[in-house]
This record gives C-alpha cells, sequence and structure tokens, in this order.
C-alpha cells in the first residue's frame, strides 16, 4: 500500500498556546480521510520517531497524529500541573512517569500486546516500556589520543586527575537541575556506587559543561569542544557513530545504568483506544524487531542484558518516586551543585 | 415374597446425610482458607507499610532547630515488591506539611509514639490502606511531634484474594468430593453384612430352616439372634405339626382296617340288595379315608426323608420295574395292559431308592386309576441330553383345568375326579420327590396317541 503523508511542520497550533509548558517541536501527520486526531507529547526528537508514526499511520488508517516534543520536565509539568488534554504520553524519565502513574493522572490498559511484556517492563497495567537505553561514557577520539580509556568510574576519576590540562573545561554532563533523564541517571548513579560524588567533585573542578539534552553532548564531543561526555544516551551516540566515526562509547564494567522509554494513556485522553492501538503498535513484534533500524532506539525485548553483565536496568516502581521528594530532591539537587560548582 | 415397601433406604439416607456433613465441612474449609489467607495478605501489607513508615520516621533528624529528612531509597521500592500497588506518602511537623502529599489525611489516634496505626479510607478515587508512625525528633527543649503517614492501594490485595478465593473454592470442592465418594463407599462398606446375612437368608430352599450362621458384627448379632430363635420356633411349630398329622393318620388307620373288614363280613352276609349298596357305599368311604390317611403318612415320610436326603447307586431301569411289578395284580382287576418300553443303555443314578420308588408308585397307581377297563398304560423309560426321563401314559380322562402344574399343588385335584377315590397329594409327593434329587415332573395330556389319556414324566438329572 502506497501511504500519501504530508507533514506540516513547526506551525505552534492555537491548541499549545493556551498552555504553559514549553514546547521544543510539534508536527502533524495528517492522514488522507481523517477521522480521529490522537495527541501525543513526547521527549523523543521527531526525526527518530518519524518512522515510526508513519508506519502506524499505514497500519491505521484515518488517524491524524498531532506530535508535540517537550522536555520531561516539560512533559511532567504540562500533564501534572496544566492537565493538558493528551491521548498519550511517552517520555524517556522513568521516575516521572512513574509519578504520574502513581498520582493517577494514567489509566489502565490492557491488550494482547502488553500481556506479552515482562513484568519488570510495565507497572500497573498502565506504564509500558518499550525500548531499553543504555547511559553511556562517550569519548573523543582525537582528544582521547595516547590515553588509557577508562573501564571503570574509579579509572575515569583517576584520569581526571591525572590529566586537568586535558579535561578541563572539556567533560560534559547534563544539568540535572534541568533536564529530567540527567536527574534520573544522576540519582540512579548516586544510588549504585559511593564514586558518584567524588566523579562529581573532581568533574565539578574541570569545569564541567553542563547540557540540556544528550544531542548536544555528543555534537561537542565530535567537534573537539568536549573530550568526553558523562550518561549520554547510548542509543544517540550509537545512531550518529553509524553515520561517521570520531568518538567512541565507553563500555563500563563497573554497572551500566539502562533507562527504558516508557508510555501511558492519560486520565484525560480524547481517544483511549486510538491511544491504546498507538502502544499495541509500539510494542508490536514488527516494530520492535525493526525499531533499532528505524529510530536507533534498542527494543525492550533487546537480550541487551546478556550482551554486558553489568547492565543495571532501572526498577520500575515506588522506588522511583524517593528522588522526587521535594526534600530529598533538594538535598540531592544543594550536594551536585556543591560539587559540580566550585569556584 | 410379599409386597414390602422399602421405607427409605438406610444406605441413601447415610450418603445423603455424611455428604451433607461433608458440604458442610468443605464450606467451613472454604471459610478458614480464605479467611486465614486474606488475613495472612493484609498483615503482610500492613507490615510492609509498617517498615515503610519506621524507617522513614528512623531517617528524621532535627537540624538547627527544624526538623529534617533524607527519604531513605527502600521506604518506598521495599513497597513495590509484593506488588504493583500506588504509593503514597507524608510527613507532617507540628501539624505541617514537611514534605510529601498535601492532600494525605490519615485517622489517627493522638501520639502513641512508635505504635503503628492502621486505617482504611478511600483517597485519590481508590481505596488505600494507610499506616501512621509518630514520632518525637529533637531534644528535650525543642521536641516535635512528628506523624509519617504511609498510604498504599489495595488492589494487590484484591488480586490476592480473588486468587486465594478461587484456591480456596478448589480445596473445599476437591474436599467436598473426596468425602462424599468416602461417604458413599463407608455407607455401602458399613452395610454390606447386612446384605451378607439378607443373601444368606435369601438363597436359602423353601425347607431349610437351619439356624443362621453367618458372620456379623456386633450390631447385627441380636437381629440374627432373634432370627434364629423364630426359625427354631417355626420348625418346633411345624415338626410339632407334622407328627401330629402322622400321629392322626396312623390312628385313624388302624381302626379303619379293622372297620373295613367287619364291614365286608357283613356284607357277605347281607340279602337286602339295598342295604348291600349301603354297605358298598360305607365300604369305599372307608376306602378313601384310609388312602388319605396312608397317602399322608407317605407324604410325612417323603418330606422327612427329602429333608435329610440319603442317597445310594439305584437302578431306575429296577425300580420301574418293581413297581409296575408290584401294581401289575391291581391293574389286571381293571383289565388294563402295562406295557413297557425300554430305550436301553444304563440307568444308574444316586438316589433314595425308597423315595423314588414311592414316586414310581404315585404315578403308576394314578394312571391306573384314571384308566379305564380294557386300555393300555404305556411305562417308558429313556432319557434326553440331561436327564432320565420315564414316562408313564395313559388312555384316561387326562388332566382338566387351565393350569396342569396346579395339580403339583397338595390337596388339588382335577376338576374331571368325579367319583375316583383320592386325595390330592400323590403328585405332591412326586414332586417333592423329584426336586429334593434336583429333578422335575412334567405332566401334560397325550395328544399323539388315540382317546388322549394324561401323561406324567419324572425327569431326574443326569450324574
Amino acid at each position: 500500500m502506497r501511504v500519501t503523508l504530508f507533514t506540516i511542520g513547526m506551525i505552534l497550533s492555537s491548541f499549545h498556546a493556551s498552555f504553559a509548558f514549553e514546547v521544543e517541536d510539534h508536527r502533524i501527520y495528517t492522514a488522507p480521510m481523517p477521522t480521529q486526531t490522537i495527541r501525543v507529547i513526547s521527549t523523543a526528537d521527531i526525526a527518530a520517531f518519524d518512522p515510526l508514526i508513519r508506519t502506524f499511520q499505514s497500519i491505521n488508517q484515518g488517524i491524524t497524529v498531532d506530535y508535540t516534543v517537550a522536555s520531561s520536565t516539560e512533559v511532567m509539568a504540562a500533564i501534572y500541573e496544566e492537565g493538558a488534554p493528551f491521548d498519550l504520553v511517552i517520555s524517556s524519565a522513568m521516575d516521572l512517569q512513574t509519578k504520574l502513574v502513581n498520582d493517577g493522572f494514567a489509566q489502565r490498559y490492557v491488550s494482547s500486546q502488553t500481556a506479552q511484556l515482562p513484568g519488570w517492563a510495565q507497572w500497573q497495567d498502565q506504564l509500558f516500556s518499550f525500548t531499553q537505553e543504555p547511559a553511556a561514557l562517550v569519548i573523543s577520539d582525537a582528544l582521547f589520543a595516547g590515553l588509557e580509556i577508562p573501564k571503570n568510574r574509579e579509572q575515569l576519576i583517576d584520569l581526571l586527575r591525572v590529566h586537568p590540562e586535558i579535561f578541563d573545561q572539556r567533560i560534559g554532563t547534563y544539568d540535572v537541575r534541568t533536564s529530567g533523564l540527567g536527574y534520573l541517571f544522576a540519582t540512579q548513579d548516586s544510588r549504585n556506587t559511593d564514586s558518584f560524588w567524588r566523579l562529581t567533585e573532581v568533574m565539578g573542578r574541570l569545569n564541567t559543561q553542563l547540557y540540556c539534552c544528550s544531542g548536544a553532548m555528543i555534537d561537542d564531543v565530535y567537534q573537539g569542544r568536549l573530550a568526553l561526555a558523562y550518561n549520554v544516551l547510548g542509543s544517540y551516540a550509537e545512531n550518529r557513530l553509524a553515520h561517521e566515526p570520531g568518538i567512541t562509547i565507553v563500555p563500563m564494567q563497573d554497572y551500566v545504568t539502562v533507562m527504558m522509554r516508557t508510555a501511558f494513556i492519560p486520565q484525560n485522553a480524547q481517544y483511549p483506544d486510538v491511544a491504546g492501538r498507538m502502544i499495541d503498535f509500539l510494542l508490536s513484534k514488527p516494530t520492535q524487531e525493526s525499531l533499532v533500524e528505524t529510530t536507533g532506539l534498542p527494543s525492550v525485548f533487546d537480550g541487551a542484558s546478556d550482551k554486558q553483565k553489568a547492565l543495571r536496568p532501572i526498577r520500575l516502581g515506588p522506588g522511583l518516586l524517593v528522588f522526587l521528594d521535594r526534600l530529598k530532591r533538594q538535598a540531592f539537587l544543594r550536594n551536585w551543585e556543591n560539587s559540580i560548582r566550585q569556584e | 415374597m410379599t409386597g414390602l415397601l422399602p421405607k427409605g433406604s438406610m444406605q441413601r439416607r447415610l450418603v445423603i446425610q455424611l455428604s451433607l456433613i461433608a458440604l458442610l465441612l468443605s464450606l467451613v474449609l472454604f471459610l478458614i482458607v480464605r479467611g486465614m489467607a486474606e488475613r495472612a495478605a493484609a498483615d503482610t501489607q500492613d507490615n510492609i507499610l509498617a517498615a515503610s513508615a519506621t524507617s522513614i520516621a528512623d531517617a528524621l533528624f532535627a537540624e538547627g532547630g527544624q526538623v529534617r529528612l533524607e527519604l531513605p531509597y527502600s521506604a518506598l521500592s521495599m513497597l513495590g515488591t509484593i506488588s504493583e500497588d500506588r504509593v503514597f506518602y507524608r510527613v507532617l511537623v507540628d501539624g505541617e506539611t514537611l514534605t510529601g502529599y498535601d492532600d494525605l489525611v490519615a485517622k489517627a489516634a493522638l501520639a502513641v509514639p512508635n505504635q503503628p496505626e492502621f486505617s482504611t479510607f478511600e483517597y485519590r478515587g481508590e481505596q488505600v490502606r494507610a499506616v501512621v508512625v509518630t514520632r518525637l525528633v529533637g531534644s528535650q527543649s525543642q521536641q516535635a511531634l512528628v506523624r509519617t503517614v504511609v498510604a498504599q492501594t489495595r488492589l494487590g490485595l484484591v488480586q490476592i484474594s480473588s486468587r486465594i478465593t478461587l484456591w480456596a473454592v478448589a480445596i473445599g470442592i476437591v474436599f467436598f468430593f473426596v468425602a462424599a465418594g468416602l461417604s458413599l463407599w463407608a455407607a455401602h462398606s458399613a452395610l454390606a453384612p447386612l446384605n451378607r446375612v439378607a443373601g444368606a437368608v435369601t438363597r436359602r430352599g423353601p425347607s431349610d430352616l437351619r439356624a443362621v450362621q453367618t458372620q456379623a458384627p456386633a450390631e447385627l448379632v441380636p437381629l440374627i439372634t432373634a432370627l434364629n430363635s423364630f426359625i427354631a420356633r417355626l420348625k418346633s411349630s411345624l415338626t410339632r405339626s407334622e407328627d401330629f398329622i402322622v400321629e392322626a393318620a396312623h390312628r385313624v388307620r388302624t381302626p379303619l382296617a379293622t372297620v373295613r373288614t367287619q364291614a365286608e363280613v357283613i356284607h357277605r352276609g347281607l340279602e337286602k340288595s339295598k342295604n348291600k349298596t349301603a354297605l358298598r357305599e360305607m365300604i369305599r368311604a372307608i376306602d378313601e379315608s384310609s388312602r388319605s390317611a396312608g397317602q399322608l403318612l407317605d407324604h410325612a415320610m417323603v418330606t422327612f426323608r427329602a429333608d435329610q436326603l440319603q442317597t445310594e447307586a439305584v437302578d431306575l431301569r429296577k425300580l420301574t420295574a418293581e413297581t409296575v411289578e408290584r401294581l401289575s395284580p391291581t391293574a389286571e382287576l381293571k383289565d388294563i395292559s402295562i406295557i413297557t418300553q425300554d430305550q436301553g443303555g444304563d440307568f444308574g443314578f444316586d438316589g433314595d431308592p425308597i423315595l423314588l420308588q414311592n414316586a414310581l408308585r404315585n404315578i403308576l397307581d394314578n394312571a391306573i386309576k384314571y384308566s379305564f377297563s380294557e386300555s393300555d398304560i404305556t411305562v417308558a423309560i429313556g432319557r434326553d441330553a440331561h436327564n432320565h426321563i420315564i414316562s408313564f401314559a395313559d388312555q384316561g380322562r387326562g388332566f382338566a383345568g387351565a393350569n396342569l402344574s396346579d395339580h403339583l399343588q397338595r390337596f388339588k385335584r382335577g376338576t374331571n375326579v368325579n367319583d375316583i377315590v383320592g386325595s390330592g397329594l400323590g403328585l405332591t409327593i412326586v414332586d417333592e420327590v423329584a426336586r429334593a434329587h434336583g429333578g422335575r415332573v412334567k405332566i401334560n395330556n397325550n395328544t399323539d396317541t388315540k382317546g388322549g389319556g394324561a401323561c406324567v414324566s419324572l425327569y431326574l438329572p443326569l450324574v
């Protein structure tokens, strides 16, 4: 079947104007003979999700997809505070997604597809994982010439201490104050190892650059502005690496945090059934099998955990709510700021 | 067998009662299993909630006069270990929210420190189970009352409970069927001795009046004792009446012989034919009574011997020949010729010769009695596949009456006997002798020979 789809890009509709959350990107995939329009809010770039949406539309005729891209904290704000009427919420910030579900913003969805998900990949029949994405250390091949590549965080700390001349102002990581995913990775690090705080202090002493997004960090590593980027989304880096050499994704042997991209149907969804079909589509065998090829995102069914024993997937569940606690977050950010900003 | 209508069945009643008991027990078992399991599941949730709240309370500390908290990771993650329930918490310092969900309010009787208090209520559209742990935090001078509330929805509990209910139902049903099956078996085996006794009594022959000797459980001993004593009384009463009949017959027969002799003498001396006729009538009546008494004695003898059958090897051919020979003079008086037919072969048989002789004599006697003068009686001795057959065919009046086998009953005679003297016991004796030897008597009317007549055949089994 030939699918003729046209995109109407970059139109910030009046819909968004009525809300305060910040939109990064927006595109409407109009179906030839539209009968329903589902609104999707997601943290994934249009470029990454584009093929998925088109395939979805070719299977489900007459459904126009209104795709809004926002950062995970803005997604949280849109749903939690403003009650924006979306039909499907997709985000990489598992903790925020968990909080939204826990606090009753999601609705139940059960289908033959969701039933096939392993228990750890879904929560309460409301939150469904469809990718498994590791956090990675990405280094610039050019700037690391002659240096030994660290195998774990202790070696990384040693390396940074020994070569301040190389790494000063050339380390990048998430600004955990603004990036939901960065906060998730950092808090999981703090749980997993005691050396996290030492690493943060060392990085602070070397005037680490703070970023909003993985894409920007990877760009800067390619361009030589950064020697290394810590806690970058590995899937993004691998995508770039497939097209262009110049960086190396370092396999950490102490542990690798693995994030799962999750989706849920909000309580106030207009077309929960269509959103359910979208979830089924995301979890379906053909989609999952071609996920890496089409979007660069590793499948949730991928046996990634077999390849590397150090993988430590973040578990869905109430534990994720802990670092969202106001006091806990305040304390964590205060510690982090004290470590990373050392004038 | 009389038409005894059973009033209920012990076995059915026993099975129904035991099954009802099993049903009741199954129900009780179901309720207990479900109740205990649900209690256990609820306790588990309560324990985890209490552990969670306690670990939060333990993490409270005072700093610069202010209560602070570093929420422990395990405090909330432990709640996710057994179910996927939603979790809410709130920490209040002197009634002010320190952190958590501002609108989470759990009932708590005021301040019994360290004692977790549980309650169940509706929160955000769902039933939640909540625990409150109260602590005093701070130094002596600046103590703050801190309450930690942790709540969790009960979906996991509902799931567990429905699963448990399913199991409890399954256990109850299985228990019921096993118990019902066992009760069926128990009822059957409890009643088995009764059936055994009933079977032993039912299998007996009609004249078997021995005491019941079956092994029986204690409960049945009174019944069997009563039955045996009844049988003994019946037997003695029967024996008494038989003795009485024998005695009576005997006492009647002897004087009758004297009377008959005297009557003959008088008859010979009488002149008047009128008186002669009257006396002949008298002698006839005396003959009839004498013969009846003789038959009664024969019958009593046959009954006695048949009850305690003593067998020896006899030759049926010889017995038949003797009988024919003995009755020949009587037959000759009526100019009746007895024709003997012999199929040949061996007619050896195990039996009581006296009984058999008696039976043969009765048949032949009957045949002669009911034959017309100058007619033939054919005595045939032969066999079929299973029996020796000795048959006596006459050319007399034959049997009359709808049911031929009625003739074998005591004191039953044909409807066409008219003036012939008879007691109605002859064929009964024959029948009893045949039965005592495992054989039978067949009576029918001749259709093949001219003039009809009766045919009585004695069937005795081949050894």
